[in-house]
């Protein structure tokens, strides 16, 4: 891309930025990190473009933020800019998992201690996940509309268990016409 | 040899076009295709694995490396990995572009204010379902529900919140 406007991040920046949120999201809690980094730290999105990459990116199949680095990495610099933050995001991972991995196949099952560890991490890696949907909720959900969409996903999906995809093609619409409603209103 | 490698690409080219919401949804298809349906390991092995890729820095699905390495080493990994992401990162890439381009039209604003709400609900949404999946007893439960009060509200580094809960799981089977 040709057209990179003037105080966007460099390809190099771009990589670091998100090497750095794969090294650090031990156990999960991509987005949270993603946030952190892009949006506090490096001011490359305000959080309204965050949010709105972040929602994308989960609704398009496949990893959520592998999705959202290429979203990031989109906006902030085309293909080459893509590239960038997919290989910096996955890259040393990668690496990381395929030592593991050689590890583990040439010996008999992990650890007891190190597994206990790895579930108190994990458990904290998914409450910063609900921590962030805690921080967006209350610095977004100003109106009684949009707090009923995000309460009607978050119950229909993760209580009740109905298809996600069911979910969506009747609430993205109703939110959509809620948007609608706020903005003429 | 070369069959795997076209099994492996098939399979998680299909699951990660059916990963709605993220990669931990299609889990349990993984599960069953690797160990059920490909006989490539046992229900133990999967479980490993998904701990040992949930464990590394990176996303989670990464898993689809370890599944392609035990199926057909070093190219079984690295088919897996292009099958997995490519697909969805094409996606995104151009839905990226159409984005950008559409710059500050009024559509566009309506659309992201109309997504805020969706992005949140999901992150509630895939969080639930997740504790429902991967965790047992109340110890888990309260170390992920006092990490979100935390995160939420403090400005607490989560290097330190991740050694807290890997401390506090440690100390619990001490204990126990």
């Amino acid at each position: 891309m040709t057209n990179r406007e003037v105080g966007k991040p460099t390809l190099t920046a771009l990589f670091l930025g998100f090497a750095h949120i794969g090294m650090m999201s031990f156990g999960g809690g991509l987005a949270a990190w993603t946030r952190r980094e892009v949006v506090q730290t490096r001011g490359w999105l305000n959080e309204q473009q965050f949010l709105s990459g972040y929602a994308l990116s989960q609704l398009v199949p496949g990893a959520t933020n592998v999705n959202l680095a290429v979203f990031i990495g989109t906006q902030m610099g085309g293909v080459p800019g893509a590239v960038a933050c997919f290989l910096g995001l996955t890259a040393l991972p990668v690496a990381i998992v395929l030592v593991a991995g050689t590890l583990y196949l040439g010996s008999h099952g992990t650890s007891l201690w190190l597994s206990v560890a790895l579930s108190g991490m994990g458990a904290v890696a998914l409450g910063m996940n609900l921590g962030l949907g805690v921080r967006l909720a209350l610095n977004h959900l100003r109106q009684v509309g949009p707090i009923l969409v995000t309460l009607s996903i978050a119950v229909g999906i993760g209580v009740l268990r109905l298809p996600l995809p069911l979910v969506l093609a009747v609430m993205m619409p109703i939110s959509l016409a809620v948007a609608w409603w706020v903005r003429r209103a | 040899m070369t069959v795997i490698l076209l099994q492996l690409f098939w399979l998680f080219a299909i699951l990660s076009m059916l990963a709605f919401g993220g990669g931990a949804g299609v889990m349990p298809d993984m599960q069953r295709a690797a160990v059920e349906t490909y006989h490539w390991m046992t229900p133990g092995e999967f479980l490993d694995m998904f701990a040992i890729s949930r464990a590394a820095p990176g996303p989670g699905s990464l898993i689809v490396i370890l599944i392609g390495q035990k199926a057909a080493g070093l190219p079984g990994a690295a088919v897996s990995f292009v099958a997995m992401f490519l697909p969805s990162c094409l996606v995104v890439h151009f839905l990226a572009r159409y984005w950008h381009r559409a710059g500050q039209s009024a559509w566009r604003e309506v659309v992201e204010k109309a997504l805020a709400p969706v992005a949140i609900g999901l992150t509630f949404a895939s969080g639930l379902a997740l504790m429902r999946a991967t965790e047992t007893g109340l110890l888990q439960y309260a170390i992920t529900i006092g990490g979100a009060g935390v995160f939420a509200f403090t400005k607490i580094g989560p290097l330190y919140m991740l050694a807290a809960g890997a401390a506090a799981m440690l100390l619990a089977s001490f204990i126990a």
